[in-house]
């Protein structure tokens, strides 16, 4: 039986401590932030260096095990759910900064080092990484450079995709290669490119390097409160019409600042149907000039009420009721589903009318908290699992959310991923042919399909069950489904 | 070098024409503008397959900072629709009023200087429509500015040199365009000293436009480009100048041309050959050491990440010494029949993409 000569070879290669089989060891990795879906590995690796990596995945190829790379498990789309009876590689251990090059910008990571940690790791330098999911404070680099991860700060600087510069990885087959290199500027296919966002299907990232920036020398924010939430959303066209490149431009909705202040009493204005934050960054003498002709941009988008942060500590808080949002809308409600669909930024307000017409029509609350400015929505559905019938009310709901996010130009996911979650949508958004190229692309790295099998395609067999409640870290607050 | 054989030239209009020539030809060679003449070359016996047949601005909402062209379109033509809503294509793509396309841009793989404030055309392609070797159009990306679905298809067609597929159609995010620009000049000494003051800046919080080592009869200067509202560019440029200690600050017309000239390689002696060299800041001093020694014009874009090399001489002899060092270059301009030169990584998934996606060889190797 090739799973055992696999284990036989496995506990060879690696410490029993570092080789969890027991299944109370695990338990902990059967789900991902996408509790939904639930299944038991084989084993996983605790994996402290490279070569654990490099090891494993050659024996799984060699006796046609399936395998999953894993961060710190804060997927919403269940991109590091594990395979059942497949091998599970824990990374967080591999998680050594290799190399800070101040004077080019450039660090060089291991996937298990938390992204907080790389901005924190240069601070004292002046510099940060710019790409912020709210997960920031857990999540990996290596889950990050797998789901092209997004954040807040998106709109002028992209998403991780721009922030990479090179990979060294090991292919599905065993094969270690170098992508890209320590240059900005490249010769050849963006191989680079290519592999970030492949959701783990193209091998596992082993060295990644990042891309640094300059931390801004001034920051102004503002806050404005709307009437409803379709007036908040033609104040982004507005700006963004307005020629202004704001480093961020984000939105919450009466139930999410309901929750916000009830959780971290960030002073926002209780009444608002919708809250804009606006914030510029850059040069302080080009950001003050730019920020007066931005307050006029929102005076004239007609808020019933417009605060402009004052210092450091303000803007601070009002970061952490917009960060805080997600966790706190969950206490809301004891299970909830979310989607972070993309439409054109000229059509918000007509795509947040639809959601709330939705929202009525199902009898479900909807909370949004968006990356406005990119048209990035994040619709929470907020349902009870313990009522019958409310889960499949609040996945058709979410569905009717998706196919408006396609109808209207877009994409059925701006930054979590495909996943487990989306894999059934990709046919509208993609065209047979289209699917079938980058079905044939993934065998061409990974003729046997071993890594994150049953992940972004449709139609692959699920594994999973379905499950109710937010995930325990979620339940402390560690992580939000943003 | 010899004269070839005229090749067959076939201008499609459609996608469909494109699908088929791809159905019904053996060997293929992809020609956007033709101004990256070192890419423009086809092999013996291939079909020239020319795009200037699919031109044209299909969708452009200024409000929505996107647009989606055919690839043929002339970027002359793009950029004149987006200034006239105050926008720009912030990776500045090279060879624009030569007659550079939308697609031979991506395909080559090119930005200018001005990629050192947002990023390169890789940071800014959004979606593309592409004919692979088989005939089939296939789509990847959209047309929002930000999206995770599916495999970044858009990427793989950046640098792939129309070794991969034909380019049909791309979306681009794009920016508004700064109101005003100005230059700080300065020249050096030694490249080293250039080198340090480029360090310096990336070291710094100033936002800056473009950054590049220009070598000049030997003598190295290092332009730093400013942009942003006319009302405080002035001040901005006099607090770079007293930062930096020294230097020249060049008015608007006299930065508009230098950049002009920049993007069109104006310091290019006539019928040279230009090579593109990604490096980082480290690599330059050793490599400048050997182009000075060979006598070759050169200049170091984009805070030192990339070396435009003229190379007069035998380009085997450029070849060793960029594989000695580990670096890479693509001939953009000039007569090569093969544009890859030096060292190259990721050949090995480069291989089994083009497999995939052009498992004949009907357009060239990669």
């Amino acid at each position: 039986m090739s799973t055992q000569e696999l284990m036989a070879e496995l506990a060879r290669r690696i410490p029993a401590e570092r080789l969890l089989q027991r299944p109370a060891q695990l338990a902990p990795y059967e789900s991902d932030a996408l509790t939904a879906f639930r299944s038991r590995p084989l084993a996983v690796v605790l994996a402290e260096t490279q070569e654990d990596v490099i090891q494993t995945v050659r024996l799984c190829h060699r006796y046609s095990v399936p395998f999953v790379a894993r961060g710190s498990g804060t997927s919403l789309s269940g991109g590091s759910l594990p395979v059942p009876d497949g091998i599970l590689i824990a990374l967080n251990k591999l998680n050594r900064i290799l190399r800070i090059d101040i004077d080019t910008r450039v660090a060089v990571v291991e996937p298990g080092v938390v992204n907080l940690d790389v901005s924190r790791a240069v601070a004292a330098q002046g510099l940060y990484y710019a790409p912020d999911p709210s997960s920031q404070l857990i999540c990996t680099i290596g889950g990050n450079v797998a789901f092209n991860s997004g954040g807040a700060h998106c709109l002028k600087y992209g998403m991780t995709a721009n922030h990479v510069l090179g990979i060294k990885a090991v292919l599905p087959d065993g094969e270690v290669v170098q992508l890209g290199g320590n240059s900005l500027e490249s010769v050849g296919p963006d191989l680079t490119g290519f592999f970030v966002g492949s959701e783990g299907l193209f091998g596992i990232a082993l060295e990644i390097t990042l891309r640094l920036l300059p931390k801004p020398e001034r920051y102004r924010t503002v806050l404005a409160a709307y009437s409803s939430l379709a007036a908040a959303g033609n104040a982004v066209a507005q700006v963004v019409a307005s020629g202004l490149l704001p480093g961020a431009m984000e939105i919450m909705d009466a139930l999410a600042i309901e929750a916000a202040e009830a959780a971290v009493h960030a002073g926002y204005p209780r009444d608002a149907a919708a809250l804009l934050i606006v914030e510029l960054e850059g040069e302080e003498i080009q950001v003050e000039a730019e920020f007066a002709h931005l307050l006029q941009v929102i005076e004239s988008s007609g808020p019933d009420e417009v605060r402009v942060a004052v210092d450091d500590a303000d803007r601070a808080r009002i970061w952490k009721g917009r960060k805080s949002a997600f966790s706190a809308v969950g206490r809301l409600s004891p299970d909830y589903i979310v989607q972070d669909g993309v439409v054109p930024r000229s059509r918000l307000g007509e795509a947040l009318a639809t959601i709330e017409r939705l929202s009525r029509k199902h009898e479900l609350r909807v909370a949004n908290v968006f990356h406005a400015g990119d048209g990035n929505l994040h619709p929470l559905i907020l349902y009870d699992g313990r009522v019958a019938g409310e889960l499949e009310r609040a996945e058709v709901l979410a569905g009717e959310i998706i196919a408006m996010c396609i109808e209207l130009g877009g994409s059925i996911t701006g930054e979590h991923g495909v996943g487990m979650e989306k894999r059934q949508h990709m046919p509208a958004m993609f065209a047979e042919t289209d699917l079938e190229v980058m079905a044939t692309l993934r065998r061409g790295l990974d003729p046997a399909e071993l890594a994150n099998r049953g992940k972004m395609f449709p139609g692959s067999e699920a594994p999973a069950l379905h499950s109710r409640g937010p995930h325990p870290l979620e339940q402390q607050g560690i992580i939000s489904r943003e | 070098m010899q004269k070839q054989a005229e090749s067959i030239l076939l201008t499609p209009e459609s996608n469909d024409d494109v699908q088929e020539i791809l159905r019904t030809h053996e060997r293929l060679h992809v020609r956007g503008g033709g101004t990256k003449t070192a890419l423009c070359r086809p092999a013996d016996g291939a079909a020239i397959l020319a795009t200037s047949g699919l031109s044209g601005i299909l969708e452009y909402e200024p409000g929505e900072f996107t647009f989606t062209a055919r690839a043929g379109t002339p970027l002359r033509e793009i950029e004149a629709a987006l200034a006239e809503h105050g926008q720009y294509l912030p990776f500045d793509p090279p060879l624009v009023e030569r007659g550079a396309t939308l697609g031979g841009t991506i395909a080559a793989g090119l930005s200018g200087s001005g990629r050192q404030r947002y990023g390169g055309v890789r940071d800014f392609l959004i979606g593309v429509r592409f004919v692979d070797g088989q005939g089939q159009l296939v789509r990847g990306g959209g047309k929002v500015v930000k999206n995770a679905a599916g495999f970044d298809l858009p990427k793989l067609m950046i640098g792939s040199v129309g070794r991969l597929g034909v380019i049909v159609e791309a979306s681009f995010k794009v920016f508004p365009r700064p109101q005003q620009y100005g230059t700080v000049c300065c020249a050096h000494t030694t490249i080293r000293a250039a080198l340090e003051q480029v360090a310096r800046l990336n070291r710094s919080a100033f936002d800056i436009e473009a950054l590049d080592i220009a070598v000049e009869d030997g003598r190295p200067v290092t332009y730093v480009r400013q942009g942003g509202l006319a009302s405080t560019l002035g001040a901005r440029q006099e607090a770079l100048r007293n930062w930096l200690g020294s230097g020249d600050i060049l008015g608007a017309g006299e930065d508009a041309a230098i950049w002009q000239q920049a993007g069109d390689f104006a310091w290019l002696p006539p019928g040279t050959t230009l090579v593109k060299i990604p490096v980082t800041l480290n690599s330059i001093a050793l490599l400048d050491e050997f182009l000075a020694a060979a006598n070759v014009e050169r200049r170091y874009i984009a805070a030192g990440n990339l070396a435009w090399v003229s190379w007069p001489h035998d380009l085997a002899e450029l070849d060793a010494q960029l594989t000695q060092r580990e670096l890479g270059g693509l001939v953009v301009l000039g007569e090569t029949a093969w544009p890859f030169l030096g060292a190259r990584t990721g050949a090995s998934v480069a291989a089994r993409v083009k497999a995939v996606l052009d498992p004949h060889n009907r357009l060239p190797a990669l």
